[in-house]
């Protein structure tokens, strides 16, 4: 099955002419042809190297199983960056091989330009897969130091809390102010100056005097803080600086994910769409190798395996294929490529899965019982749009903030319930509580709410 | 510009992925390690042979995460044939609700496979137990022929084709270097294993373990008796090479058992320990003859025994341990058994003990005795060893 690198090399170099005489523009990419080992890998901890901990060891036996049964099969990885980093299986055809090639390059392309990626490019630098090696070599170093317990001890916490990281906010933050800003008195504006003719409002509105003598030290958290990594690794009482370091890291490489995360169904779907066409246009691929080639197209962007008449999930290679084909269709290339820079896949499906689409794609809700009974609840467009986008609400992680450190050093969390809809699966929230307080070395209480929507307050 | 690198060298040098899978199992292993009495206790484990192996079913250890409670119904976004109501799977019948699809239902189990002798050997160690030695007497020294070494010249049945043809692999290797005709096999090359006459000590050991079945013991007193008899015996088992048991269960009367039935043996009737002593008395003498076998008695019981079998209680448990390595006494039940006075076999088995005989006695209350009670047994025994 392996094929000379030279042949697909040659091939690569055409289609690679191709993407860009239609518009494709993106930063270089390396290309690396890798074992399935090396794939299998990627898939497991996300990026080629990365820092050790057992539950991914959990993570890779069960990739490894899903491969043996046949129920997943690894094409491409790509890592976007300056250069984007892409690996090829070694053991796909020349066919499946010259199809990921494209596909990349459609990735490259949204990478480069999609403002959510561009951001965080911005913010993190255009080599992720080499600071995420370098974090791993010095974690390495600190289990050199301390010894591998205790450096678990510490990843427990912090890869608990991955996605506990504000998206919105900097990769690299500063502490909050300590004091409380002294209140610039606000020039008077018009209204201001009415408000003040009014009869019997003017002694009111005038501040008491020599109330901002002494700066008020803030309170820490001043507001709801919401990403957890970075508060723990700023403010725990007593945390060395290795520990931070680890903290710090893993929230690196979570906000590094992220656009992943939130962009996978138009990123898929954009590579998708890019490599039939480039595919379809590319004229110097002989006749067998094109239609190998778009057999295994057809097999990525299918919404569920032959012999089923429905999935319980959507594919997002094919939600994603079928809606880009329907922009660039409608409305043209120009506007597909506004699309692909503005978007993210919330404002995607929300605004580009129409009625139409949903119906052809035969998306629907469905809901489980507790007796496993499965059924469809409903066809609607918006019911269908949530559903979709449900799990990726927040990173998809519960909403948890800081809210108060009390002075003996206890740290408080609130969970945000009534935006989640109930309350957290208690059992686990105790774990995760117990990994932190080891590194916040003080107690550690989160509020949520039981089955009853009664406030508990869960402690370790 | 797409480059496509021929050599990708440095992933085939080590495996993260399985060097994580590896740490995993190192940690389930200490997670099944710090449950082992408990979950030794439940396995029917005592006298099976030689390298024996449990096998613990475990589920995968489990990252928490924050996560939101199950609601009674999930839903997620599909895609496919079937109008609104349509069930797309059936419920199941029988109601469960645990095992749900893609959670539970997928998971896959594994079982951790653990060397009896290596739990042993780690607890030994961990604990700080000390070990036993066969006694030594000129009684219990068998003459035995033993191998040792090699000859040119033997008894055919003796040869060691092994070392035979290294030496004849020896000699050849050197004879091609001086020429072509090479015999395969030459007389010179024979070896035959030589056999000596030595004494050894006996290292047979019997292991009687008697139990009181009567009403008065409760399943988790006979758990704890288990629990202490299995821990008993690997002692024993690390030093003797061949450990037989017997398995004595007794209420009014005594019998003896099979190990599958011996902890399931219940009677309601009154407690006549004597019968035990004599059955295990009985056995010795019969079929583990005290000059070739070590032979040690463990008895477990409440302590309650009916008043008039006291002299002859005190009768054959004298006879037994004059007869055994070692007889110990362990009294179950927990501290809510509040006890007066002695009981009558724990008097019994300290007056054996200031008269000169090899017993002991101890209390067991609760999984964390079980310790506790097997080194003081042992420290006993390997101190009496050692004077």
């Amino acid at each position: 099955m392996t094929q000379a690198p030279s042949e697909l090399e040659a091939y690569a170099a055409q289609i690679e002419e191709l993407a860009q005489r239609l518009g494709l523009d993106y930063y270089p990419v390396d290309f690396e042809v890798a074992p399935a080992s090396l794939m299998t890998e990627i898939a497991v901890y996300g990026l080629p190297i990365r820092m050790p901990h057992w539950s991914f060891g959990v993570r890779y036996i069960h990739q490894l199983v899903r491969q043996s049964m046949g129920h997943s099969k690894i094409f491409e990885v790509m890592f976007p960056g300056d250069p984007c980093r892409a690996f090829l299986m070694d053991a796909n055809s020349l066919a499946e091989n010259t199809l990921v090639t494209a596909h990349v390059l459609g990735h490259a392309d949204f990478a480069k330009h999609n403002q959510l990626f561009a951001r965080f490019h911005e913010m993190a630098g255009g080599n992720i897969v080499e600071h995420a090696a370098a974090h791993a070599q010095r974690i390495q170093q600190a289990i050199q130091a301390v010894g591998l317990e205790r450096v678990e001890l510490v990843l427990d916490a912090a890869l608990a809390l991955e996605s506990h990281v504000d998206v919105g906010g900097e990769l690299h933050r500063s502490r909050y102010p300590e004091f409380v800003p002294e209140k610039v008195l606000q020039k008077e504006n018009s209204f201001q100056k009415k408000f003040g003719q009014l009869p019997g409002t003017a002694e009111k509105l005038s501040l008491p005097v020599g109330m901002n003598a002494a700066p008020l030290r803030a309170a820490v958290p001043p507001h709801p803080e919401y990403d957890l990594l970075w508060f723990i690794a700023q403010y725990a009482p007593e945390l060395e600086q290795w520990e931070r370091d680890i903290f710090l890291m893993v929230r690196a490489e979570s906000l590094y994910f992220y656009p992943v995360f939130a962009c996978q169904i138009m990123n898929e779907g954009w590579a998708s769409y890019w490599h039939a066409r480039l595919l379809r246009e590319a004229d110097f691929l002989p006749q067998p190798l094109y239609l190998a080639a778009i057999k295994a197209h057809s097999d990525v962007v299918r919404p569920f395996a032959s012999g089923r008449e429905a999935s319980l999930s959507v594919n997002p290679y094919h939600l994603g294929f079928t809606i880009w084909e329907h922009i660039v269709e409608t409305h043209g290339l120009a506007r597909a490529m506004e699309v692909r820079r503005d978007e993210d896949d919330f404002g995607f499906i929300r605004n580009w899965l129409g009625r139409e689409l949903a119906e052809t794609s035969g998306l629907f809700v469905y809901e489980e019982k507790q007796d496993q009974e499965i059924r469809v609840t409903t066809r609607d467009l918006d019911a269908v749009r949530e559903a979709i986008l449900a799990p990726k609400f927040n990173y998809g992680a519960p909403r948890v903030a800081a809210v108060e450190m009390k002075s003996d050093g206890a740290l408080e969390l609130v969970h945000d319930h009534a935006s989640d809809g109930r309350g957290l699966d208690a059992a686990r929230a105790r774990k995760v509580l117990e990994y932190v307080r080891r590194v916040w070395r003080r107690p550690v209480r989160l509020r949520t709410v039981n089955e009853r929507r009664e406030t508990i307050e869960l402690a370790a | 510009m797409i480059r496509i690198a021929a050599e990708t060298p440095w992933y085939d040098l080590f495996s993260r992925g399985a060097r994580d899978w590896l740490r995993h199992n190192q940690k389930v292993r200490e997670a099944v390690k710090s449950t082992l009495p408990e979950l030794l206790a439940n396995e029917n484990l005592i006298s099976q042979p030689g390298n024996r192996t449990v096998l613990v079913p475990v589920k995968f250890l489990e990252h928490a995460r924050l996560r939101l409670a199950e609601s009674a119904e999930q839903s997620g976004a599909g895609q496919g044939e079937g109008k609104p109501g349509d069930v797309l799977r059936p419920g199941r019948e029988d109601g469960e609700s645990s095992g749900r699809g893609g959670t539970e239902n997928g998971e896959i189990k594994f079982v951790v496979e653990l060397k009896i002798d290596e739990i042993v050997d780690w607890l030994w160690e961990e604990l700080k137990l000390p070990e036993l030695k066969p006694r030594r007497s000129a009684t219990l020294d068998e003459p035995d022929w033993t191998r040792e070494g090699w000859d040119k010249r033997g008894a055919r049945s003796r040869l060691d084709r092994r070392k035979t043809i290294k030496e004849a692999v020896k000699r050849r290797s050197i004879q091609e270097k001086l020429g072509p005709d090479v015999v395969p096999i030459t007389n010179d090359d024979l070896r035959f294993r030589q056999l000596v006459k030595r004494t050894t000590p006996a290292t047979n050991a019997a292991v009687i373990f008697a139990l009181d079945v009567s009403g008065s013991m409760d399943e988790a007193q006979r758990r704890l008796a288990k629990t202490f008899f299995f821990f008993a015996l690997q002692g024993i088992r690390r030093q003797y090479t061949k450990v037989e048991t017997v398995f004595i269960a007794h209420a009014g009367e005594a019998w003896e058992f099979e190990e599958s039935q011996f902890f399931q043996a219940q009677s309601s009737g009154g407690t006549v320990s004597s019968s035990a002593f004599k059955l295990a008395l009985d056995v010795t003498r019969t079929r583990y003859d005290p000059s070739r076998y070590n032979v040690y008695f463990f008895y477990a019981s409440d302590g309650e025994n009916a008043a008039e079998d006291r002299a002859g209680a005190s009768a054959s448990l004298g006879a037994l341990a004059r007869q055994v390595n070692y007889a110990g006494y362990v009294e179950t039940g927990g501290i809510a058994t509040f006890r007066p006075r002695e009981t009558q076999l724990a008097e019994l088995f300290a007056e054996m003990r200031a008269g000169g005989l090899p017993v002991g006695t101890s209390r067991l209350g609760s999984q964390e005795d079980v310790w506790r009670t097997i080194r003081e047994f042992f420290k006993e025994e390997s101190r009496k060893q050692a004077a």
